[in-house]
């Protein structure tokens, strides 16, 4: 027998969707359509999945089984009259968001977003200053925003953490509240930050001589000369992901004394062991040379190397692949997965443990 | 010296202490390990009855910062060696701390597996002996260059700490940054002029000790290894004081805390957690009844010493 419509309200007001009952969740949508489908970027499993039409109504369901504490961005690919179109789950309030537009995302059993990710009023927020530095190298000004952390001295000595991306990092991976709180609460140590932002991004980031040189012999001379920071590798610290992650390593391997640390989040390190089919189009022919330069003479580049990556991602098996390169350099590496995608939020909560290995904070020295 | 150290204060029992054990006179206040936060000690002042006079220690190095900068300067070069040898000695400490513990999991014959657990304890003990006598060369070679004693801005401070703490009934001392509040404590000499008895938590208890041990279980990437950050006032020796034991340190690994406890001894690892109150002397008297890490790994009550 048919459920009438206003049962199918009364489950759908009563329920927060997708419906999380252990490892099942089940994902809904109300409404006319010839197909509904679930598209997602988990690697592993078909790209686009069928919701069913439960009958005589107009819900559709899936239940998919995912593991513990994963965290799972998706949209819902609707086909009426013969046309598609993607959009975001109207049941479910929970968005992500990124450089290219908002994704609905599920929550599995026993993820939670992190607290320290969230603003803390305890925090003493630091301050983000936009400077322009004038480079020969990429031929251009080029904008960096400096987080200057709460409490900032000029008698002091920082470390400098150079993250590329910038601009995304302080929007969609609540860059300057997770430094706010991870300093207040001592996780990581008072550090200067500079968020530099790309210009023609995939030619900068995809192991540029211009870009190199510009973060190491003009933008860090630059920061260096006018802020008190420590100076010296052990206080330096190149993070990027995806691409950024690429420039992030590509820039050190240029310049090995430079740089004490790397902090690379799910990096585009996309190799071939043989022929040259990598499938990743032509912005990743220059980086698919680097990466299987590197990986046939892996050499230091940087004393400590943290390395995150989502299970979820294509790009899961180059990333554990770069650990033993890592290790085979004598660097030291630490090594994070997390059930996630190649996603800003992903980048966001492994922040706490990479910065926190990265500059440690004096947590181990107070007791109050 | 008559020493009372305490549970941390989050639930305060100073005033209580502090009333019964010094009913008159002015008490000395220690706050350097709040660093820029040393002055906010209104609270701890009506605790003690509005008798306290506050020793200003971290003020004080801030001023001597600002006035001597071929002092301030050498302190930079210092606290960048002492990083190096730090970093140096973590590194060294890892290894050797894991092979302890790999040797601990070990099955096979009891007896060969004590024997070599108990070697591998004594290296990492080795390890944690020549820290210490390296931090304290590079620290004497930075006091060899630069005198204290000779730096007029230093003198000065020195002198007027003196002065302060001999009219002192008491010292209190409260917790923070123990590193820099040790670092205060010898910079202004407060070893010598200490002659009142004192009353310490937290990192002030730490501060004390002869050995200042770090450590912190819980911290955003695991477990940390604990350390020897460097020698404190030695007003208590053989002591390695565990402020906020329980929520710092996995106590119920007994297997860690048995190399925990056995890598410090003879010293005894005591545990200081809220509403923790023990009277000892300097000279080694040790009351009953005090937490302490067993050799096991448990945690037990310490008999008379």
């Amino acid at each position: 027998m048919p459920l009438e419509p206003a049962v199918v309200s009364r489950f759908l007001a009563r329920h927060e969707v997708p419906i999380v009952e252990g490892a099942r969740c089940t994902f809904l949508y109300r409404g006319e359509a010839s197909e509904v489908r679930l598209v997602h970027r988990i690697f592993g499993l078909p790209e686009r999945i069928p919701l069913r039409r439960l009958r005589g109504t107009g819900l559709w369901y899936l239940v998919l089984e995912l593991p513990d504490s994963s965290r799972v961005e998706y949209q819902l690919e609707i086909t009426r009259d013969g046309h598609s179109e993607r959009i975001n789950d109207p049941l479910n309030p929970r968005l992500a968001h990124s450089p290219l537009g908002s994704t609905s995302v599920c929550y599995a059993r026993g993820y939670e977003v992190p607290e320290w990710t969230r603003p803390d009023p305890d925090s003493r927020p630091g301050t983000l200053v936009d400077l322009t530095v004038p480079s020969r190298a990429l031929r251009r000004a080029c904008a960096v925003t400096l987080y200057l952390p709460a409490r900032f001295r000029r008698i002091a000595r920082y470390p400098l953490l150079i993250v590329h991306d910038g601009g995304d990092y302080l929007k969609y991976a609540a860059a300057q509240t997770v430094l706010d709180n991870l300093i207040h609460r001592l996780d990581v140590a008072e550090a200067i930050v500079a968020f530099v932002h790309p210009g023609d991004r995939l030619a900068e980031y995809a192991n540029s001589a211009a870009h190199a040189r510009y973060l190491t012999a003009e933008l860090v001379p630059r920061l260096e000369a006018d802020f008190p920071l420590a100076g010296g590798p052990s206080a330096r610290c190149l993070m990027g992901a995806s691409f950024g992650a690429v420039a992030a390593l590509s820039t050190a391997y240029r310049y090995p004394d430079v740089y004490g640390s790397l902090l690379l989040q799910s990096g585009s390190f996309v190799f071939t062991d043989i022929g040259n089919d990598h499938r990743g189009g032509p912005a990743f022919e220059p980086v698919v040379r680097f990466v299987n330069r590197y990986r046939a003479a892996p050499r230091r580049v940087a004393d400590r190397v943290f390395v995150s990556c989502g299970v979820y991602e294509p790009l899961i098996i180059q990333n554990r692949s770069m650990v033993p390169t890592f290790e085979a350099a004598d660097m030291t590496v630490r090594y994070v997965e997390a059930r996630d995608g190649h996603s800003w939020e992903n980048w966001r909560d492994r922040l706490r443990e990479g910065l926190s290995w990265v500059f440690p904070g004096p947590q181990k020295f107070f007791y109050e | 010296m008559r020493v009372t150290l305490l549970g941390p204060q989050r639930r305060p029992t100073v005033d209580t202490v502090a009333a019964s054990l010094y009913p008159e006179g002015p008490i000395a206040t220690i706050t350097a390990g709040w660093q820029e936060r040393e002055g906010d000690d209104g609270e701890l002042g009506k605790l003690l009855g509005s008798r306290d006079v506050n020793m200003g220690l971290y003020r004080r190095w801030l001023d001597v910062t600002e006035r001597d900068p071929v002092f301030a300067a050498g302190e930079r070069r210092l606290a960048e060696l002492l990083e190096q040898a730090a970093g140096s000695y973590l590194l060294r400490l890892d290894h050797a701390l894991q092979a302890a513990y790999a040797v601990q999991r070990h099955t096979g014959n009891d007896r060969l597996r004590a024997d070599v657990l108990a070697e591998a304890i004594g290296a990492v003990a080795e390890l944690d002996d020549a820290h210490l006598r390296r931090v304290g060369a590079i620290r004497g070679e930075f006091y060899a260059e630069l005198p204290p004693h000779e730096r007029p801005v230093i003198a000065e401070h020195r002198a007027e700490v003196a002065a302060l703490l001999g009219g002192a009934a008491a010292v209190v001392m409260a917790g923070g940054h123990v590193g820099v509040l040790a670092d205060v404590l010898h910079l202004f000499n407060v070893a010598a002029s200490l002659r009142a008895p004192v009353i310490a938590w937290s990192a002030g208890a730490m501060a004390l000790a002869d050995r200042i041990v770090l450590f912190g279980d819980r911290s955003a990437h695991g477990p940390g290894h604990p350390e020897i950050h460097g020698s404190g006032l030695s007003v208590l020796r053989g002591v390695v004081p565990l402020p906020h034991a329980r929520a710092r340190l996995l106590l119920d690994d007994a297997p860690r805390m048995s190399v925990f406890a056995r890598r410090f001894a003879p010293a005894r690892c005591v545990l200081l957690e809220n509403g923790t109150r023990i009277d000892a002397d300097s000279d080694g008297g040790w009351p009953p009844g005090a937490r302490v890490l067993a050799p096991d790994g448990h945690v037990t009550t310490q008999e008379a010493a």
